[in-house]
């Protein structure tokens, strides 16, 4: 177990190495690039020369890149240059990583507490009218695009009936005191309630649009894996043991269904970033994602470096938690 | 005397094969179960009538697509977008074009970019997954790693990071940033299903009768395993024309607007979606319908092909 752990923890180092060079010399084939962003089209050549020799832009890319490695293992990839220019790429994204857990957290929670449950009854009733009626909802859920159902949420929930705050992530103006940066959890723990409640109206859309990429996939892996279970021997010998049907569902059923769920919700974490991108783009949310977008239409290279490498090591490091989760779930594996 | 006796035996072999009750291929019995699953033909349908949309979209569609017909209406107020008229069902769009030929001519460009993404997809994961599950040793380490430091990067994010580069996005520049995300996909599929060959029985056999590493390949293995490829495809497909319209939103779509596509139009109308919403409400259903399809007849195809359902 120890050692699996390591041997995941030294690919994940390798990975982000590999990753961070390859993104570093895409970066700079990008066009335009960070000078023309920030003087624009016509400034003078030798304004562009000196910005570019300010922001070490003028050496050959190999010694460029080494920099940046000498700089990054002491946690320092650079100052924004776009986003919010003057504040150090890694603030940026620290300040904006909540926003987006909170947004990605509630988007997995809203499709695990459907998708079970729904899954579950549709295997129950396979074939049925409920089954068919869950399984063309789920497939709608995966054939929406993210962006375009946000945008219709936004429309007839925000826009047109004025019930839910159409973008943000807090009314302007609302006093609340900083904890975690989670602002849910921060009202919570200072008991300014209204904060919270705030926060959580401005998160209701957005929880919505993005929970139906995991509720889709939850609730059709949940399916399927119910049904294969329940035709297991010893679900049988449970049956004719007498075990109550409560007893069944939770204990045998479940129990060893949810193995496949948990490997998917793992694999949906690169799933929620991307729709994040885009859920926060039409919320305009103060997340990562929006911060990637702004990051890209600016060339604002440091904080899209944090970003994309922060979301691989997520990404990474999630899957190897899913792992691990399996043997606390399933006790056959942890034997071996 | 070689051919009369292996002519002898081929007789035989005829005569036992003919003797017993017909066992069925696995195609044969995946085409019986498809026969009667009511996912695959509205499926086969929806995407039947898409490409038929695509091929004659340019003959049927009743005014060019390019014309600003109703510009003259339009240009009167600023932003106004002209409503529906007789000869134009669904009115104009913000550059005054007719909605309706818009829609009937973006099929084929919406297909184009769903067919062509997935083919590179499919072609580049192929190499990479044969010659990983072919060869094995370091080759498939080597692979492997590349494909995983791939799939790190969640696929859309890798799409906008190659959509990136190009300076004045065009189709062809959307269907690649789109397809290079598929590849791993393909490739982990390919290689995995590969593995399971190179230890099973048939393949052994093969070995063991002297036949080179080349016919295994591409006659014993590759065949074997490529059902659910087939399947993933038509999936990626769908992945395609949703990823690239999700692009188009986010302002890295083809910037070529003589040859409309469903995305690109949906990226155009969310400026006016409060005042106008039927101008996304329009491109972003036949997305919705479309994409469907593909995935029912996709998740009916994987349901046709699992062993596990043969009786």
């Amino acid at each position: 177990m120890l050692r699996y752990t390591v041997r995941r923890l030294l690919q994940l180092v390798l990975v982000l190495f590999v990753l961070s060079l390859l993104l570093f010399i895409w970066l700079r084939s990008l066009p335009g690039g960070p000078v023309t962003a920030l003087l624009g089209e016509r400034a003078t050549p030798e304004k562009r020369e000196e910005l570019n020799a300010v922001l070490g832009l003028d050496q050959p890319i190999i010694v460029q890149y080494f920099k940046f490695l000498g700089r990054v293992v002491q946690g320092n990839f650079g100052q924004s240059t776009g986003v919010s220019p003057g504040t150090s790429a890694v603030d940026v994204f620290i300040t904006r990583f909540g926003a987006t857990v909170e947004l990605t957290v509630g988007a997995m929670i809203f499709g695990l507490a459907l998708g079970i449950p729904l899954g579950y009854m549709a295997a129950k009733r396979r074939g049925g009218v409920l089954d068919n009626g869950y399984i063309v909802l789920s497939l709608i859920g995966i054939a929406v695009p993210v962006f375009f159902l946000a945008f219709l949420l936004k429309y007839v929930f925000a826009v047109k009936w004025g019930l839910l705050p159409p973008s943000g992530r807090q009314t302007p103006g609302i006093e609340a005191t900083r904890v975690t940066g989670l602002f849910i959890v921060d009202g919570l723990i200072t008991r300014e309630w209204d904060a919270s409640w705030d926060s959580v109206r401005h998160l209701i859309l957005p929880w919505i649009a993005l929970g139906t990429i995991p509720f889709a996939v939850i609730f059709r892996i949940t399916r399927a894996s119910v049904l294969e279970v329940q035709g297991e021997d010893f679900v049988r010998t449970a049956e004719a043991k007498g075990l109550t049907s409560k007893t069944i569902r939770n204990r045998h059923v479940l129990r060893n269904a949810m193995l496949p769920v948990i490997t998917v919700t793992g694999l949906l974490t690169g799933l929620l970033l991307t729709g994040a991108v885009l859920t926060e783009k039409v919320f305009g949310y103060p997340g990562i994602g929006e911060a990637l977008y702004l990051g890209f239409t600016k060339k604002d290279y440091p904080v899209i470096q944090v970003i994309i490498l922060a979301a691989a090591a997520a990404f990474v490091i999630i899957n190897t938690l899913v792992d691990l989760t399996y043997a606390l779930v399933d006790p056959r594996i942890r034997a071996r | 005397m070689v051919t009369t006796f292996s002519r002898a035996r081929k007789q035989r072999i005829d005569a036992l094969v003919n003797s017993g009750d017909e066992g069925s291929s696995l195609l044969q019995d995946a085409w019986a179960r498809l026969k009667g699953s009511p996912l695959f033909w509205f499926g086969a349908v929806i995407v039947g009538l898409f490409v038929v949309l695509a091929i004659i979209g340019p003959w049927i569609a009743p005014h060019d697509p390019g014309a600003q017909l109703l510009i003259d209406q339009t240009s009167r107020a600023r932003n106004s977008i002209a409503p529906a008229q007789n000869g134009f069902p669904l009115g104009g769009d913000t550059q005054g074009r007719d909605l309706l030929s818009r829609m009937i001519v973006g099929a084929r460009q919406t297909l184009l970019v769903g067919i062509f993404a997935t083919l590179i997809g499919l072609v580049g994961g192929l190499i990479l997954g044969i010659l990983a599950g072919a060869f094995g040793g370091w080759i498939d380490t080597l692979v492997m790693r590349i494909v995983d430091v791939m799939l790190s990067i969640p696929s859309l994010l890798l799409a906008i990071s190659i959509g990136v580069l190009f300076t004045n996005p065009n189709l062809t520049s959307v269907i690649i940033a789109v397809s290079i995300p598929q590849i791993p996909v393909f490739a982990r599929l390919l290689r995995g299903q590969m593995l399971a060959q190179r230890e099973s029985d048939h393949v052994l056999a093969a070995r063991a009768l002297g036949v080179k590493r080349g016919p295994i390949v591409f006659r014993h293995m590759v065949p074997n395993s490529i059902s659910p490829v087939i399947v993933q495809a038509t999936l990626v497909v769908a992945t395609s024309i949703l990823d690239a319209a999700a692009l188009s939103f986010l302002g890295l779509g083809s910037q070529d607007v003589s040859q409309p596509e469903w995305g690109q139009m949906l990226g155009e109308a969310q400026g006016s979606i409060d005042s106008h919403p039927q101008l996304a409400f329009w491109p972003a259903g036949a997305i919705i319908v479309v994409v469907l399809g593909f995935t029912l007849l996709g998740e009916a195809l994987r349901e046709a092909i699992d062993p596990k359902n043969r009786r």
